[in-house]
């Protein structure tokens, strides 16, 4: 385990621990039932995570990265920040594949407007975040309709930057 | 939604709906299975298994933190005063309200693990869509574990800083459209 992992659950349990200590302060019961809750909530999401974490390393493992770099190319009008978006949605794994991703699309030419794009449609709505923690835990209609109303965001991203020049 | 889980009665605080097995997860699953054949078509079954058992070692990592989520999730849900809440997120909250999501989302600290569901218990508490979009989106797009440990030193300060900017608005303007949608698809309320 390395260190921001440790740093993570730290302050993961931390938190775990004090806002347990608030709910014991209104007493046992509180704090009986909503550990109860918690734990209740865990072993109804565990089996979706489990198809979250298993399904999206098969999904991963049929996504050529290949064609998500080909996708950010050096197209540099609306055409190249959609596809931009598309790539954002489509990349697997975590920040550091993502990020290092938008890393070479710029080396390579890409345009930073479609680069931001790039960069804020796989923050809204990279497959692998939605599959394995959105869809568990949140309500499923929320997803759909956080997703849905998020679809503008990337274009708008791509024109403000595209507008003040930066980065 | 259906609550499996009567056992407590006279409680009169809103029980958490527990998500039953919906379309999202049959589609996910119908997907996954598509996924697997087409691994074990190309690498054969050793292929398989060799991501079964990473992904396996993965869940056995990330299992711990997601009952540190789910404990979170109930502590807030019992914790946070409703009537507070919904004043502050709920439907009627307004700009200020989209403002506190935002805010709220960006200084979250953790990951996934946390931040879904934190938010799905201040949706069971009184937030409205809105004001958890605008939460949600924040955490994904300013929030600053992510872009201090990932973004800054892969894309580099300049990029980082802009991209950050560029994003501002934006967890503020998807709560809002969120909001306008809503009470269109919606006019009576969330069926359930």
């Amino acid at each position: 385990m390395n260190f921001s992992a440790l740093i993570i659950d730290i302050t993961l349990w931390g938190s775990v621990a004090v806002l347990g200590f608030m709910a014991w302060q209104r007493g046992r019961v509180v704090l009986v039932s909503s550990v109860r809750e918690g734990s209740m909530d865990f072993i109804n999401i565990m089996p979706r995570i489990a198809l979250g974490v298993i399904g999206s390393g098969y999904i991963a493992a049929v996504i050529p990265p290949e064609v998500i770099t080909g996708w950010l190319g050096p197209d540099s009008g609306w055409l190249g920040v959609l596809t931009a978006v598309i790539a954002g949605a489509a990349t697997p794994g975590g920040p550091v594949v993502g990020f290092s991703i938008g890393a070479v699309a710029m080396k390579v030419g890409g345009g930073p407007p479609q680069v931001v794009a790039y960069v804020v449609a796989w923050a809204l709505f990279a497959f692998q975040r939605m599959i394995l923690w959105e869809i568990p835990f949140m309500p499923a209609r929320f997803v759909w309709f956080r997703a849905a109303v998020s679809l503008p965001f990337p274009f708008l991203a791509a024109a403000i930057a595209m507008a003040i020049g930066k980065p | 939604m259906k609550d499996p889980a009567p056992a407590d009665d006279g409680e009169t605080r809103p029980k958490r709906a527990r998500k039953p097995v919906g379309w999202s997860m049959i589609f996910i699953g119908v997907l996954v299975a598509v996924c697997v054949a087409l691994v074990w078509r190309r690498d054969g079954i050793d292929g398989v298994l060799n991501i079964l058992t990473h992904d396996l070692f993965l869940f056995g990592e990330i299992l711990p933190r997601v009952l540190a989520g789910c404990l979170l999730g109930a502590f807030i849900a019992e914790i946070l005063p409703h009537e507070k809440v919904s004043r502050a997120l709920g439907p009627t909250s307004g700009l200020k309200g989209l403002l506190i999501g935002t805010a709220f989302g960006a200084i979250l600290p953790g990951g996934p693990f946390t931040a879904y569901p934190v938010a799905a218990a201040l949706l069971t508490v009184g937030a409205d869509f809105g004001a958890t979009i605008a939460m949600v989106v924040s955490w994904t797009l300013i929030g600053y574990g992510r872009a201090v440990a990932w973004e800054l030193p892969i894309l580099g300060v300049d990029f980082t800083l802009w991209r950050i900017v560029i994003s501002l608005p934006i967890p503020v303007l998807a709560g809002a459209l969120g909001r306008f949608v809503y009470v269109r698809v919606y006019p009576k309320g969330e069926p359930s």
